[in-house]
């Protein structure tokens, strides 16, 4: 891999940072303070790395793998929130029932419940994309919004508290839970997210299959024409395997951080693993790191709000500006190799 | 079911159809010229959060301006990237919202505080227009209602004409069914689609306006909740044609409303399910759209 490919990222980090500290200044915030905070916040000790950072990231790494995997396609997949709920939903419903199961089944049994779940959400826009040339970038968008009501509906009906006061489902099984480091949050979902990251890895680059993905993406007419791929197919595929990973997503932060369902469980992880996977260019090592890089940035958002008073969504914006920076390098760089995205 | 809720019904599917239609309207603007703007979610939301600044400011006109300019910026913004830089139109448009919700939340915490107390603006009242509002049933419904409904009621037809009757409607279209072609016969494309963005922009803000001065009547971070996208579908229902669009919009604002006239009528059902009736709606009403109407050729292509 050569050197130039991550100057854009680089360049697009830095425009992240620049924007926010143009942001600080025009909001009378002093950007040094604000900084440090938000540095601390994210690398401030051992703990903020192993209890703020590195849990912040495992969903975003997850959805990351999932979102570049569709992406790779050319199936565009903006509904990993909803897959992600979905997902939630059903590792909550699943972690109530497994009460006196030993823990490994227990913990296989939820993860493999939210990944079905997941599935099953992404399942309606590949039926509407395969039978009626639904585009999958309206379907999966709108589904974001009904899981959205499904999970106010779960945690306010069937799934809420025994005592029917607060709006949040009852915390699942013990044996249900994925294990922590101890004195840490730092849980055994980013040991998943790693093996997924590296199996994605092989697959892209060891297999024929993972081969047709990026043809399919790359030029479908082509893929179909001259490589003989049926592309429609491939998009599916590619469709539901990123359903079900954005489904686990949701399934190893019910298990390993929250224990229990409640409404924006997600800060809208689903649209900042688009970002994630965007700026590592689709390939599974590099949304490692980018996963890393939004985890620090948002566990930072957290102690620039606790510490300097600034509003933590504003991490949403430099996300923005982090998309823009690398899709306007990629649009120049196809420019003058005049190739297509 | 009496007259009296039927009325009142009908007259809130109106109202909350008007942001749908505003917004609507522009996106149709962005897509006859081959462009899909999802970034019409956060234009909407940063246009309304101008219009609660510019009202708090100066009352609702200076809110509306405030909003119809904001909106204009932000899709020229838009324009520059995904039509003058050339970048993926999906992913600049999931962008933008996504920078719309970063930014319109720091700004709102910034000018009103994080107390989260409800901030009561001052908005736009309803005007009736003198006898026709007394037309039964669809009197009251149409013509009791504010300002920025009658703009929407007005800018169909001028929307229409701008397409279909204008030399630049024509440029816009033939931008829209064939770059190459509209190239060759003078059109510049990039020219006219960025135009068309940002004057669709100006709609889809004052549609974020209309949310917050004729609607709710005070602004919540991420308040507009997927309108932006659901314009998105009503422009694919309404066949790309103004005035198609617009009962699309208002048959998704009576999709909307229902939830008020269901918990009026206490219901027992969740009104949660209410809340998903539009975008269930909107999923079904594109199986039934897409094959029956023709896109735009060059729509989403860059």
């Amino acid at each position: 891999m050569r050197v130039e490919r991550f100057l854009p990222l680089v360049a697009a980090v830095l425009a992240g940072i620049a924007v926010l500290a143009v942001t600080l200044l025009a909001t009378g915030h002093d950007p040094i303070i604000a900084m440090g905070a938000m540095w601390r916040g994210a690398f401030g000790s051992w703990d903020t790395i192993l209890s703020a950072v590195l849990p912040r990231s495992i969903p975003l790494i997850i959805i990351g793998l999932g979102i570049g995997l569709a992406f790779r396609a050319g199936a565009l997949n903006i509904g990993a929130e909803g897959q992600f709920y979905a997902g939630a939903i059903a590792a909550t419903w699943a972690g109530l029932h497994l009460n006196g199961w030993p823990a490994p089944l227990a913990i296989a049994a939820l993860l493999i419940t939210s990944i079905l779940a997941g599935v099953v959400w992404v399942a309606v826009p590949v039926l509407l994309r395969v039978r009626f040339g639904v585009l999958e970038v309206i379907s999966t968008l709108l589904l974001n919004f009904v899981a959205d009501a499904l999970v106010s509906w779960m945690v306010q009906g069937p799934l809420q508290e025994a005592k029917r006061i607060y709006p949040q489902s009852d915390p699942i099984a013990v044996s249900a839970r994925l294990p922590q480091v101890p004195g840490t949050r730092l849980h055994l979902g980013l040991l998943l997210a790693v093996v997924l990251a590296l199996g994605l890895w092989l697959i892209y680059r060891r297999t024929l299959w993972g081969f047709q993905l990026r043809a399919t993406g790359a030029g479908p007419l082509a893929a179909r024409i001259a490589g003989r791929i049926d592309t429609n197919r491939m998009i599916a595929t590619a469709l539901l395997l990123s359903g079900a990973i954005a489904g686990l997503a949701g399934g190893t932060e019910v298990s390993g951080v929250s224990y229990a369902l409640f409404q924006s469980l997600s800060p809208g992880y689903g649209f900042t693993g688009i970002a994630v996977a965007l700026l590592a260019r689709l390939d599974p090592l590099g949304t490692l790191a980018t996963g890393l890089l939004f985890g620090a940035l948002e566990a930072g958002a957290g102690g620039l709000q606790r510490e300097a008073g600034v509003p933590a969504v504003l991490v949403y914006l430099i996300e923005a500006v982090i998309i823009i920076v690398v899709l306007l390098s990629d649009a120049f760089a196809r420019r003058r190799s005049d190739g297509r995205f | 079911m009496d007259a009296d809720l039927l009325v009142s019904f009908l007259t809130s599917a109106v109202r909350v159809a008007t942001p749908l239609l505003l917004a609507a309207l522009g996106e149709t603007l962005a897509e006859r010229g081959g462009v899909i703007n999802l970034g019409i979610e956060g234009v909407m939301l940063a246009g309304a959060l101008a219009a609660a600044i510019g009202s708090t400011a100066g009352g609702p006109w200076a809110g509306t301006f405030a909003s119809a300019a904001t909106g204009a910026l932000l899709s020229l913004g838009f324009g520059l990237i995904a039509v003058a830089a050339g970048a993926n139109q999906i992913i600049t448009g999931t962008a933008v919202t996504l920078g719309a919700v970063g930014a319109t939340g720091a700004v709102y915490r910034e000018v009103y505080g994080s107390g989260g107390v409800g901030l009561s603006l001052p908005t736009f009242r309803v005007v009736p227009i003198p006898g026709l509002d007394r037309i039964p049933l669809l009197g009251p419904a149409l013509f009791e209602q504010s300002i920025l409904s009658y703009l929407g009621y007005v800018a169909v037809p001028a929307i229409w004409f701008l397409l279909f009757r204008t030399r630049w409607g024509l440029a816009l279209r033939a931008a829209g069914e064939s770059v190459e072609a509209a190239t060759a016969a003078g059109v510049r494309v990039k020219r006219v689609r960025i135009i068309a963005l940002t004057l669709g922009g100006m709609f889809a803000g004052i549609a974020g306006a209309s949310l917050v001065l004729a609607q709710v009547g005070t602004f919540a971070e991420k308040m507009t909740a997927g309108r932006g996208f659901m314009a998105v579908a009503i422009v694919v229902l309404g066949g790309w044609r103004p005035g198609r669009v617009a009962w699309a919009a208002l048959f998704f604002g009576g999709a909307m409303a229902l939830q008020f006239l269901f918990q009026s009528m206490l219901l027992n059902v969740p009104y949660q399910l209410f809340l998903m009736l539009p975008y269930l709606l909107t999923l079904l009403v594109l199986v039934g759209a897409v094959g029956r109407v023709r896109s735009p050729a060059e729509l989403g292509r860059g």
